[in-house]
């Protein structure tokens, strides 16, 4: 990304015909990137399903694709897998053009969301049949196998058929099959989905260790942004087939090039205005809610007074008082709407002006809550909110 | 038990009872020692034994079982390839193949006999076993192609998908994955097939000839000389050869994996 500056100027929903721009890898090796995705279209029918994508992926990195359901992301794995083929684009894997190649010839596994386990095999020759096809020596199956399946953690199921696991061994068996062929990429497509939310948060920690113990590359398809970036070393965040912006999950959550990928990420509180002269170093914001004062942000100077633009802060960005803070410079009133204890944190909806209903929190559960109804102040650091212009 | 419960119980018995009562009587009857009369005359197995012992009706079954397993490999083979060929096509032939395949199925038997026997005869073809095998393997394959594809299309596609992922070819793909999947399909179609083609008497009567007299055209032949317990004890041994292929099928077919 170019721009340090806290907020961008990048195209907001509003402006979503203008092609995205994508950050390139910033290499530190002279090693290629594993995977290099240059200009992917594939197109169903009238739908462009997949628009211009570009990426690479680097050796032993965690990619996941992130993105609602239909934006095209499942699309992208499986040409990489090799089920589609684009219509135009190229996608290359450890420096070789995968285009017409069969899904068989390609150095990829995929962990199929349904996992796609073979029923009337066991455990031990479902995660064989890869070796098996490659014809490699029975005695060294049985050994690439039992190390497959100790790293999964399913030692002692060896002979049990598919229906008689749990979801969470499913899904490792399914892992196990793809991994036990050491290919150069692993495809994990929602690879979590299936699984409850308990069992999900433990297979994420599991997962992520496995991909660094074995050094796996792995490139994960899923719409569930906490997922994405827990276990990610980068995202690219797709909407209506095109890649928005590529990124650490740091930078994408923190500095998300569009509204799209703000709201996506996490709760992203908003308000619209306008902007105005230059105070200092600061610009005046006026929001378009005339009931609000004008804020002090701190922001690009380059963009002209009278712009548009929607002002956007994270939840965790927000300090609530209940008295006026003295020094606080971008400063808001409010009043509680509602009080929600989740334990750890206290989330709280609160009412900004006559159209704005904003998320803060408040950590531990010591501190007396706020009740709905009482008038509270929200400031934050001039420059930790965000401006989307129009 | 509600009275709904009591009525909905009668009917059913009555209906097994319209559809197995007279096969039970033809059972009970081949122990029956007498030999013209409907008067039970004490239980034997000697017709049964007498079976054994009718050259005419040995042969009979010889061609009966000859013609059934030939004509259950072909129909299986070539109804089996259909059903494959056909989940490569387009949505719309399918629908015209899938048409054309229960028209068979409901236009009358004898229709097909007569049809058969003609476009034999238009061939110069001797009728005998070699046409009977021909005439079955013709009824059995819409049978068979039907059984199979509605097993291939409860299959999830990204089985075949997972096995081409892990290296698997075309044929790879049918041997390790799609056909041990089917078996327990391709295994109910083969003994459906095999049943249908042991028990038919129209499209047999068209095309057999002379030397190719099947058990079913036994019966019929005998049975013109008068009802003899002996006919008793032969249809009750297709009975239960019939009902235990198909019990076996269902069986088949209805265990998952």
């Amino acid at each position: 990304m170019t721009a340090d500056t806290a907020v961008r100027s990048q195209p907001s929903m509003a402006t979503f015909s203008t092609p995205p721009v994508i950050a390139s890898c910033s290499s530190s090796s002279s090693v290629p990137p594993t995977i290099e995705i240059q200009g992917i279209v594939r197109r169903h029918g009238a739908v462009t399903a997949v628009d211009r994508v570009s990426f690479e992926v680097r050796r032993g990195e965690f990619f996941s694709i992130l993105g609602p359901s239909g934006a095209g992301k499942t699309s992208v794995l499986r040409m990489l897998a090799g089920f589609e083929d684009p219509d135009d684009g190229d996608v290359r894997i450890d420096g070789r053009s995968m285009l017409g190649v069969p899904p068989n010839r390609r150095p990829v596994n995929l962990v199929f969301q349904s996992y796609a386990l073979f029923p009337h095999l066991t455990v031990k020759d479902n995660v064989a049949f890869g070796l098996k096809m490659r014809r490699v020596p029975a005695g060294q199956i049985d050994e690439e196998v039992r190390h497959a399946l100790a790293m999964v953690k399913l030692v002692g199921k060896e002979s049990r058929k598919p229906g008689q696991l749990s979801g969470g061994e499913q899904q490792r068996v399914a892992l196990a099959r793809a991994l036990v062929n050491k290919p150069a990429v692993v495809l994990l497509d929602e690879p979590l989905a299936a699984l409850d939310q308990q069992l999900r948060q433990a297979m994420q920690v599991e997962l992520k260790s496995i991909q660094e113990q074995a050094g796996l590359t792995c490139v994960c398809v899923t719409h569930h942004q906490e997922e994405a970036m827990m276990m990610s070393d980068r995202i690219a965040v797709m909407h209506q087939g095109r890649m928005w912006q590529v990124g650490t999950p740091r930078e994408v959550y923190a500095r998300p090039c569009n509204l799209f990928v703000s709201r996506f990420l996490g709760v992203s509180n908003e308000l619209p205005g306008r902007l105005g002269d230059r105070v200092g170093e600061d610009r005046l914001f006026h929001p378009t809610d005339s009931d609000l004062p004008p804020l002090l942000l701190r922001t690009e100077p380059t963009e002209p007074p009278g712009r548009l633009a929607t002002l956007s802060l994270r939840p965790e960005q927000l300090r609530i008082s209940r008295d006026r803070p003295a020094d606080a410079c971008p400063l808001l009133s409010g009043r509680i709407d509602k009080t929600l204890f989740a334990g750890s944190e206290t989330k709280y909806l609160i009412r900004i002006g006559r159209e704005s209903l904003w998320e803060a929190r408040t950590s531990g559960s010591e501190t007396p809550a706020l009740t709905p109804g009482e008038h509270i102040f929200l400031h934050w650091a001039s420059s930790d909110g965000r401006l989307f212009f129009e | 038990m509600t009275r709904k419960a009591v009525g909905l119980r009668a009917v059913s018995l009555l209906a097994l009872l319209f559809l197995y009562g007279p096969i039970l009587v033809l059972v009970a009857y081949s122990f029956n020692a007498a030999h013209l009369s409907m008067a039970w005359h004490g239980t034997t197995l000697k017709w049964y034994v007498a079976l054994i012992h009718d050259e005419a009706l040995l042969a009979a079954t010889a061609n009966s079982v000859v013609i059934a397993v030939v004509s259950t490999i072909g129909a299986t083979v070539l109804g089996g390839l259909l059903a494959f060929g056909m989940e490569g096509m387009s949505r719309s032939r399918q629908q015209l193949l899938e048409g054309s395949l229960v028209l068979p199925l409901m236009i009358p038997e004898v229709m097909m006999g007569v049809a058969l026997m003609l476009f034999f005869l238009l061939l110069n073809m001797p009728l005998g076993l070699t046409t009977v095998i021909l005439g079955h393997i013709v009824f059995n394959i819409p049978l068979v192609t039907i059984m199979i594809r509605t097993r291939l299309r409860k299959l999830d596609p990204a089985l075949r998908e997972a096995a081409a992922d892990l290296g698997a070819d075309a044929w790879d793909t049918f041997r390790y994955v799609t056909f041990p999947l089917l078996r327990p399909a391709v295994w109910g179609a083969v003994l459906v097939a095999f049943t249908v083609s042991l028990d038919d008497f129209l499209v047999t009567f068209f095309t057999a000839g002379p030397g190719a007299t099947t058990l079913p055209l036994k019966v019929y032949s005998m049975i013109k000389s008068g009802v003899t317990p002996e006919i008793n004890a032969l249809s009750a041994l297709l009975v239960a050869v019939s009902m235990a292929c198909v019990a076996l099928s269902l069986h088949l077919q209805r265990r998952e994996v």
